[in-house]
């Protein structure tokens, strides 16, 4: 593994939320642990899945990757840079070469701006071009994503759904970053666009040289677009694979529930299948169990799994398994 | 590549289209509108369609029935009703542009800054905010005088200042909503700063409340205005303003009712078209329409 | 096995601003006893406009059912009294909607949502409704079922809101039982759960499903039979174990090819539809798809297809009818 191609490090991130009571004086009275110590890096031009349940943090690590939450704890190296020693200028200039593409295709674009002016607002935040190159450039974007640059003056509401998104992909694309946070941008599109979206993110990768953090929680999407995905429950990573020993291999069983609680779109296949059916529900991330966070949901629980957390172990090649059991 | 929109011609409507079609549905807004219009083209276009000079006094026509040559009467010193009002909705209308110019422009800023930051900036403002809400609108608007003095500008401005509170509450309730949106999330991510977010994705997301507010405030700061005026606290005289003349009016009010009756209609009418109109439009911005 | 509920040519339409939305245009479907349906299609094909006309739940100004019957009971429901369908409703045929947070009153507490429904159509005094409940909740694996009873809905999580409704729209017996999207707000451990509960109760008391779904995966692990809409019309139907080893219509192909699979192989591309779901006030002449359907032939563009019958209880609607 050559260390200098690893464009992401993260060592250690640890994001809490307090919970505070008290109008004037605000005590803190809880903590919300949303990231608790979590460690994975991203290669250059992989896509590294995310992919977990509510509460599972995975949203969050994206935001503090970006810096939109300022970590609790821990440290984010980007492109050999410690994110969280930059403030102010030098953070804006690192923001170039990393951005976000969000869930929702309703809300994460300016309903009073045009859909030209919403692509270009990265290159006029970053003074990179004026006059007539910035309608160039935006033409450039909008046909990059498959969008007719002679609508750039519509608004948002004039588009359906999965235009949106790709307006939103367009935006992302703006100042050419190195690498793009992508926050469950298929889950909120029906069904037959969300295949037009996957393999438009998936050339353009291979365009523009990308790197992709993947967040998701449905596990096909997840495992179809990354190279490597990482499960989280709770705050922290349970397993770390490749998506072929993902599927094939999966050590941890949370990951071997939620790959049976995934449904195959074929009743041949469904028929053969095992089904892993969790009891309970997620926890608290107010009050996670002690131990092993898993342990109350897991069928092969043992004694040290309620006392001792498990730390992440090598489990072969680029394969990492937090669990007592393995 | 495919087509990336589906034909626009008589179909998906402009913003403005939907939200025009919206309003014209109330008929009671449009007549709001209506009436507004003409009050503001008549305030406007003043000097040309008044027929006699509103501070010229004649004496012998003191109190006059309305007739040929004063078509809506005399006033207590002779001089025409008709273009005093005339003039009056001049100083109306400007008097309501200007206090929202004032109550806007403080404090729509105010509750940006207060929603966007937080913490205890917003603590203290609204703390700010709280104190002026204590004061009964046209108190403080007294007060202001009493430390200002009377006269048109000092009038304009006391009112415009105890709508402040007004604004800045209410920008900043949909400000802290707006700053939740996903948009301004995408925004920080790309690097904008505090000021850009602020003005450039906040406020123009804020904006219907501030317009329905703002015709609301316009009908607010005209009562105000007529109030302060019969008061004899506000407009000094001879300037014709609707208060002023509802004031100059009342010792008369048996004898010559239609000195007080004509400008308080005229008030009557225009306060209560600013309302309708608010109305429809707070109905007519309701943002689920724009959603799909 | 008898019928549980036949649909036939039901036509629900909403008269809105901008035009006729023909939500539902002359769809036919039917429901055996202890069956569990498959109702699959994406948002704006009709699927939960027409569970909602079944319990004619469709709001009036602007929607009207215009058209077909439904025939459930030996009654055609569309044209029963409201009385009497306030009897059917919740009592014969209940629902699950997508949003238990918004389906459960939220100053209510739990207990007195589900002892109202047993009062009402079981005619349960207090006590008996309250004992009953317990078991309904116990029934879901909901833990301290007892103290359950005086929680407000706000205080449970998604996935045991979810199992509420589940319990309470089983809890008079229902013969039917719609599920609509009851999956979709919630994780996917919990949905594992929810269906398995679910599936076990529709099997212990022979109640009939029709699940709604845009999940291709959920319905051939729980329907036998399926039906797959667009545009407000049914465009394929068959047995799921047929149906889904050789799709017919070319959108529910084009479904089928652009979902990613969980055991496909490595380095599979996903084939996407090309285009976008239509604007339903503004669907073109003819065949709904045929903006998007690579198979178009000249006659799709002059009038709609109807179902034809291509393998045993096998239909598709579509003229090039490609079969693999």
């Amino acid at each position: 593994m050559q260390k200098n191609n690893i464009l992401v490090d993260i060592k250690n991130l640890k994001m809490y939320f307090p919970v505070t009571k008290g109008i004037i004086l605000q005590r803190k009275v809880a903590e919300v642990k949303a990231v608790d110590d979590v460690s994975f890096y991203i290669r250059k031009g992989e896509t590294l899945g995310l992919v977990g349940e509510s509460g599972c943090g995975k949203t969050t690590i994206g935001l503090c990757i970006l810096q939109l939450h300022r970590p609790t704890a821990g440290e984010v190296i980007f492109e050999g840079k410690d994110l969280g020693q930059l403030k102010g200028e030098s953070l804006r200039q690192v923001r170039r070469r990393m951005q976000l593409i969000l869930q929702d295709p309703y809300g994460s674009l300016n309903p009073r701006m045009t859909m030209g002016n919403i692509v270009g607002e990265p290159l006029r935040v970053h003074h990179l071009v004026e006059g007539k190159e910035y309608r160039t450039q935006v033409a450039v974007l909008l046909e990059a994503v498959g969008l007719n640059p002679a609508l750039a003056d519509r608004y948002p509401h004039e588009f359906s759904g999965g235009q949106r998104q790709r307006i939103g992909i367009a935006r992302a694309l703006a100042i050419n970053p190195a690498f793009i946070v992508c926050d469950e941008p298929v889950s909120a599109l029906d069904v037959s666009i969300q295949a037009q979206a996957i393999n438009l993110l998936e050339s353009l990768q291979q365009q523009f040289n990308l790197t992709y953090l993947f967040i998701a929680h449905d596990l096909s999407v997840v495992r179809h677009i990354s190279d490597r995905i990482v499960v989280m429950y709770l705050g922290k990573i349970v397993e770390i694979a490749s998506k072929a020993d993902l599927y094939q291999n999966p050590a941890h069983p949370y990951t071997q529930a939620l790959l049976s609680a995934v449904p195959i779109p074929d009743p041949v296949v469904e028929a053969r299948r095992k089904r892993i059916i969790l009891e309970g529900d997620v926890p608290s991330p107010l009050s996670p169990p002690p131990g092993c966070n898993f342990h109350p949901r897991c069928s092969e629980a043992i004694g040290i799994c309620k006392e001792q957390i498990p730390p992440l172990r090598p489990l072969g090649s680029d394969h990492w398994v937090a669990c007592h059991r393995v | 590549m495919e087509e990336a929109l589906k034909p626009v011609e008589g179909r998906k409507r402009s913003r403005l289209g939907l939200f025009w079609s919206k309003l014209r549905q109330n008929k009671l807004a449009i007549a709001g509108l209506v009436i507004i219009s003409f009050f503001f083209i008549v305030g406007i276009v003043a000097p040309l369609i008044a027929p006699h000079d509103p501070n010229e006094t004649n004496l012998p026509l003191m109190l006059d029935k309305p007739s040929m040559y004063y078509p809506l009467g005399g006033d207590e010193l002779g001089r025409c009703i008709l273009s005093r009002i005339i003039y009056g909705a001049r100083v109306s209308l400007l008097i309501g542009i200007i206090v929202i110019g004032t109550g806007g422009g403080v404090g729509v800023p105010l509750g940006l800054i207060s929603a966007y930051y937080g913490g205890k900036v917003d603590f203290s403002m609204q703390r700010l905010v709280d104190i002026m809400f204590a004061f009964p609108g046209i108190l403080l608007a007294l007060m202001l005088i009493a430390i200002l003095g009377v006269g048109i500008q000092n009038v304009m401005i006391a009112i415009g200042i105890s709508t402040i509170p007004i604004y800045a509450r209410l920008v900043r309730g949909s400000a802290l909503s707006v700053k939740e949106e996903q948009y301004v999330q995408a925004a920080r991510a790309i690097g904008a700063s505090d000021f850009r977010i602020i003005f450039r994705h906040i406020l123009p997301n804020c904006l219907s409340p501030i317009i329905v507010q703002s015709t609301l405030n316009m009908a607010l700061a005209i009562l105000w205005a007529a109030g302060l005026g019969f008061l004899g606290l506000g407009i000094s005289p001879p300037t014709a303003e609707w208060g002023a003349m509802l004031n100059g009016g009342r010792l008369y009010m048996r004898v010559a009712p239609h000195v007080m009756a004509f400008p308080g209609l005229a008030i009557f009418v225009t306060v209560l078209s600013f309302n309708l109109l608010g109305d429809g439009l707070r109905d007519a911005l309701d943002p689920r329409f724009y959603r799909r | 096995m008898g019928v549980c509920l036949e649909v036939r040519g039901l036509k629900t339409h909403f008269f809105t601003d901008a035009g006729v939305v023909k939500a539902v245009d002359g769809i036919s479907y039917s429901v055996e006893e202890g069956e569990t349906v498959g109702l699959v299609g994406e948002s704006g094909c009709g699927k939960s406009v027409s569970a909602l006309s079944v319990m004619r739940l469709i709001p009036q100004p602007p929607g009207r059912i215009v058209g077909g019957e439904i025939i459930f009971d030996g009654k055609n429901l569309l044209g029963a009294s409201d009385k009497e369908m306030h009897h059917v409703r919740g009592g014969k045929i209940a629902m699950i909607f997508q949003e238990p947070m918004t389906s459960l009153n939220p100053v209510l507490t739990i207990g007195r949502q589900l002892s109202e429904a047993l009062e009402i159509h079981l005619g349960m005094d207090k006590q008996d409704a309250q004992k009953r409940s317990i078991e309904l909740l116990q029934l879901v694996a909901i833990p301290d079922a007892e103290k359950r009873l005086s929680d407000y809905p706000h205080q449970l999580s998604g996935g045991m809101r979810q199992r509420v409704m589940i319990a309470m729209a089983l809890s008079c017996n229902p013969k039917l039982l719609i599920a609509d999207e009851p999956t979709t707000a919630v994780d996917v451990t919990i949905q594992a759960q929810l269906l398995e509960i679910m599936k076990n109760m529709t099997g212990r008391f022979g109640t009939s499903l029709i699940l709604i779904t845009h999940n291709l995966g959920v319905i051939a692990r729980y329907a036998q039979r399926v039906y797959i809409m667009y545009a407000g019309k049914i465009v394929e139907t068959g047995l799921a174990s047929d149906v889904f080893g050789a799709l017919g219509h070319p959108y529910a192909k084009g479904l089928l090819a652009s979902v990613p699979r969980l055991d496909a192989p490595l380095g599979t591309r996903l084939t996407a539809i090309e285009g976008e779901p239509p604007d339903m006030a503004y669907l073109p002449l003819g065949c709904s798809f045929r903006p998007r359907c690579i198979y178009a032939v000249e006659r799709c563009s002059q009038e709609a297809p109807p179902l034809k019958l291509i393998a045993d209880k096998h239909y598709v609607a579509c003229w090039a009818n490609m079969r693999e």
